[in-house]
């Protein structure tokens, strides 16, 4: 029992729940409004896009690399796919704009794996490049606009509820789209492929020790390339579940979530040179930032000190991991850096 | 059975032109203990990643149990029964023992999905194999490195390994470690397993292997029975080069004493350090790893405070709160982790050398450019650094290099006292006597000089006293004349 709360303690999950929790119950003092059924309802759809993107970065992060391209791939996906299927004048289900936005994603995902697995370039290097090129691509060649009309089959499928929940005092109902399914199904799959596949394993392994991984006998470049790919996809079903979600079709309006996704990741525990980090971890901090992104305004914080918050945030959890990690690593004058696995 | 159960020969290797390997060749018995020697740089390194299919060869053939082997890839060479141990382990600190052990497996079987309890039992069997005690959940990272190194070799283990290389096993352990390692590669011999050791310590050499091959840039010297080989010889044929041992003398010791320590403690380090050095004398500190030897180092250079006891240098009670303040009163420190702590890496060789006294290379507020060429061209010959330009990064050097750089920057600050953690941890043999000799001429010089180091000749060689801790406290102290290699190991253990 002992060891087991030790374990609790020295995770960076733990001290985020607890942030989370802390910040639940002031907002519960302060307005009375946390837990009621239909703000918990707006949070969990809040999460879906913000949450699909953090699993792609996570991914990354883990491997070692970075991706801050995800918000222009994912732009110019949505922005595309919408476009195709107005101009033909599509009235069927989501399903197939999704699987051209996933083929999409990929194929814009692979132009990074590429670069970063096979060429071996820094990722950050070549994400702000790619990013720039999505973006100019999108704003250039596809002139693109807003849309404010979008397929009927994406419409439905943004407003169809999986749940309503009504406030019994304000009389205020929200809706808990359908797409939180996806969300679900992407971490359910994200969590299998880290901990049950090879492929999973060798991102771990990559991220704590990459000519290791290559001695082993991992396949280093195309682990890194079709983890990349996996990020494109990942990014464009949150680029169509944004738009589906919307309404709407705005081309720049997930432009900058980068940092803010970046940082969720790393609050929620992943060392950001890779190798260290958990799901749960991941999810948890994404979770955090979105809490404070969406709820400040409920205990009365005026919207343009959001930013404050956020930062404050980040920066109070580095303290806290770099508290840990200097506790655990005490002694020897090895720097030891604290390892977690899925 | 063919008498060689691997055979290299006429290998060739060029890197964009400069010729890496030059027609050398290697050849190893079934179940037999083989070293390759040679100082930094020789090609050592880069036949091994041949042999493990990092690189390909130019030309030459490899021949494995009487068969050529064609193109070899990490995998293949894995498959063939050849495990390669490199000095880094090539192991996963984020991930735990078991999956370190038994992932390597599931590549091999090209597994796709991961089986925990597979892997669980894959580990135990592979720490079996050795009686190797450890717990399989822990994080590698949280290992000593001796424990990371079993974690290494019963790995290898798994595939039914026939040919291990150990690249410099011997580096980073304590000598009780080294004792652990060479049974257990004895043990290894005894199921007709063969070893390549790469080593370049004269005595690791002689204990442990029965044949011995030496290279010399990238070229073959010798090869033979190690039963036929010396001291004398095989420094010959490592470094081409003749040397003498020269025991130190002091020439002229000073009367008052550059540093005195007294009552000195860390808490769970050290404690009650007593003791004193003058200008013109080589100390030397040893003792075992957790002696807190290198605490003591670093409290002297003021990273690591001492939280009682005092420090007089000159006679006058010093606080060295931070290396700044052991800097001005003339202390230098050349650290154990040169790589880390003692080198700016991809800076160039220059850059490095007068890193310590840029102060007074300036010209009003800026760098005085014409001065600093000076000073590093100074440094680069008084040290005889083996460099073409001196604006090359610190990373193309050798070992022993490398070690150079970080004694001219010390030097360059012309400090009272030197204090070196370890000078020649991984430095070869050529290296390392022209380092002793640089440290011997100082002393002379009249500088006080300390050596901490668990390399027993070192310290009697070129110490005038010596000084030895066991668990943080003093055990026992002689003067060169009476201390002996026992006398020393008697009373650290």
């Amino acid at each position: 029992m002992r060891v087991k709360t030790n374990k609790l303690l020295k995770q960076n999950e733990t001290y985020i729940f607890l942030i989370i929790l802390a910040l639940s119950f002031l907002i519960q003092i302060r307005s009375g409004q946390f837990y009621t059924s239909n703000n918990i309802v707006d949070i969990m759809s809040a999460m879906i896009v913000p949450g699909l993107f953090a699993i792609g970065e996570f991914l990354v992060i883990l491997s070692g690399g970075i991706d801050v391209s995800f918000p222009a791939l994912a732009s110019l996906t949505a922005y595309a796919t919408t476009k195709m299927f107005l101009d033909m004048g599509y009235e069927g289900s989501v399903f197939l704009p999704l699987v051209v936005a996933i083929l999409i994603g990929a194929v814009l995902g692979a132009i990074n794996g590429f670069f970063v697995g096979y060429l071996n370039l820094p990722a950050m290097i070549v994400t702000l490049g790619t990013a720039s090129v999505f973006k100019g691509f999108m704003q250039g060649t596809l002139e693109s606009k807003q849309l404010a009309v979008i397929p009927t089959g994406m419409k439905n499928f943004g407003t169809v509820a999986l749940y309503t929940a009504t406030n019994s005092q304000s009389g205020l109902s929200s809706r808990l789209p359908i797409a939180f399914l996806m969300f679900v199904a992407v971490i359910i799959i994200a969590f299998f492929i880290l901990k049950y596949t090879m492929f999973g394993r060798g991102i771990y392994a990559i991220g704590g020790n990459e000519s290791a991984a290559y001695n082993a006998g991992f396949r280093v470049k195309w682990t890194k390339f079709l983890l990349y790919v996996f990020a494109g996809i990942v990014a464009s079903i949150a680029g169509i579940i944004r738009v589906c979600m919307m309404q709407q079709c705005h081309p720049t309006n997930m432009l900058g979530m980068e940092m803010n996704i970046i940082a969720g990741v790393v609050l929620g525990g992943t060392a950001i040179v890779g190798g260290k980090g958990t799901m749960t971890g991941c999810i948890l901090g994404t979770l955090l930032i979105v809490l404070v992104e969406n709820s400040m305004i409920l205990i009365g914080v005026p919207v343009v000190w959001k930013n404050v918050f956020v930062g404050l945030l980040i920066v109070i959890g580095t303290i806290i991991s770099a508290y840990q990690s200097e506790h655990s690593g005490a002694g020897k004058g090895n720097h030891k850096k604290k390892e977690e696995t899925a | 059975m063919a008498e060689y159960l691997f055979r290299a020969v006429d290998i060739r290797k060029y890197f964009a032109g400069v010729k890496a390997l030059d027609g050398v060749t290697l050849e190893i018995k079934p179940g037999e203990i083989h070293c390759l020697a040679g100082e930094n740089g020789c090609g050592k390194s880069t036949l091994i990643k041949i042999i493990s299919g990092v690189y390909q060869r130019d030309s030459g053939t490899i021949e494995f149990e009487g068969k050529e082997l064609q193109k070899i890839t990490p995998l293949s060479a894995i498959e063939n029964g050849i495990q390669v141990i490199y000095q880094d382990f090539s192991i996963f600190p984020n991930l735990s023992v078991m999956e370190n052990l038994a992932i390597n497996s599931q590549l091999v079987a090209k597994k796709k999905l991961v089986n925990w309890k597979d892997m669980r039992k894959i580990a135990e069997e592979a720490v079996a194999r050795i009686g190797f005690q450890v717990d399989l959940d822990a994080r590698l990272g949280d290992l000593s490195v001796a424990e990371k190194q079993m974690v290494a070799i019963c790995r290898a283990l798994m595939f039914n390994a026939k040919l291990i290389i150990m690249d410099e096993p011997t580096t980073a352990l304590t000598k009780k470690e080294v004792k652990a390692l060479f049974k257990v590669i004895l043990q290894l011999k005894a199921q007709n397993i063969s070893i390549l050791f790469v080593s370049h310590k004269l005595d690791e050499v002689f204990e442990i292997s029965e044949r011995f091959t030496v290279f010399r840039s990238g070229k073959l010297i010798a090869s033979g029975n190690t039963a036929d080989l010396d001291d004398k010889k095989f420094t010959y044929y490592m470094t081409g080069r003749e040397f003498e041992q020269k025991i130190f003398e002091p020439k002229k010791i000073d009367e008052n004493p550059v540093l005195e320590v007294k009552k000195l403690c860390l808490e769970g380090h050290y404690s009650d350090i007593d003791f004193s050095i003058k200008g013109g004398e080589i100390l030397g500190i040893t003792g075992l790893l957790d002696s807190g030897r290198t605490e003591l180092a670093l409290s002297l250079f003021g990273m690591r405070p001492a939280d009682s006891g005092k420090i007089l240098i000159h006679g006058e009670e010093a606080e060295l709160k931070s290396p700044q303040d052991a800097i001005e009163k003339g202390i230098g420190f050349v650290p154990e982790d040169r790589l880390s702590e003692g080198l700016f890496l991809s800076q160039s060789i220059g850059d490095n050398i007068i890193i310590s006294e840029i102060d007074n290379l300036t010209k009003g507020k800026l760098v005085d450019k014409k001065k600093t060429e000076e000073e590093i061209e100074r440094w680069v010959k008084e040290l005889s650094i083996a460099t073409p330009d001196a604006n090359n990064a610190a990373s193309t050097l050798s070992g022993g290099n490398q070690q150079r750089i970080v004694l001219a920057k010390w030097l360059a600050c012309e400090p009272k006292l030197l204090i070196l953690n370890g000078p020649t941890v991984g430095v070869d043999i050529g290296s390392k006597h022209d380092i002793h000799a640089i440290l011997q001429s100082l002393a002379e010089k009249g500088m006080a000089v300390i050596i901490i180091s668990d390399d027993l000749p070192e310290i009697l060689e070129n110490c005038s006293r010596i000084m030895i801790l066991r668990d943080g406290k003093m055990s026992g102290e002689f003067s060169a004349a009476e201390a002996t290699e026992k006398l020393i190991l008697d009373k650290m253990m």
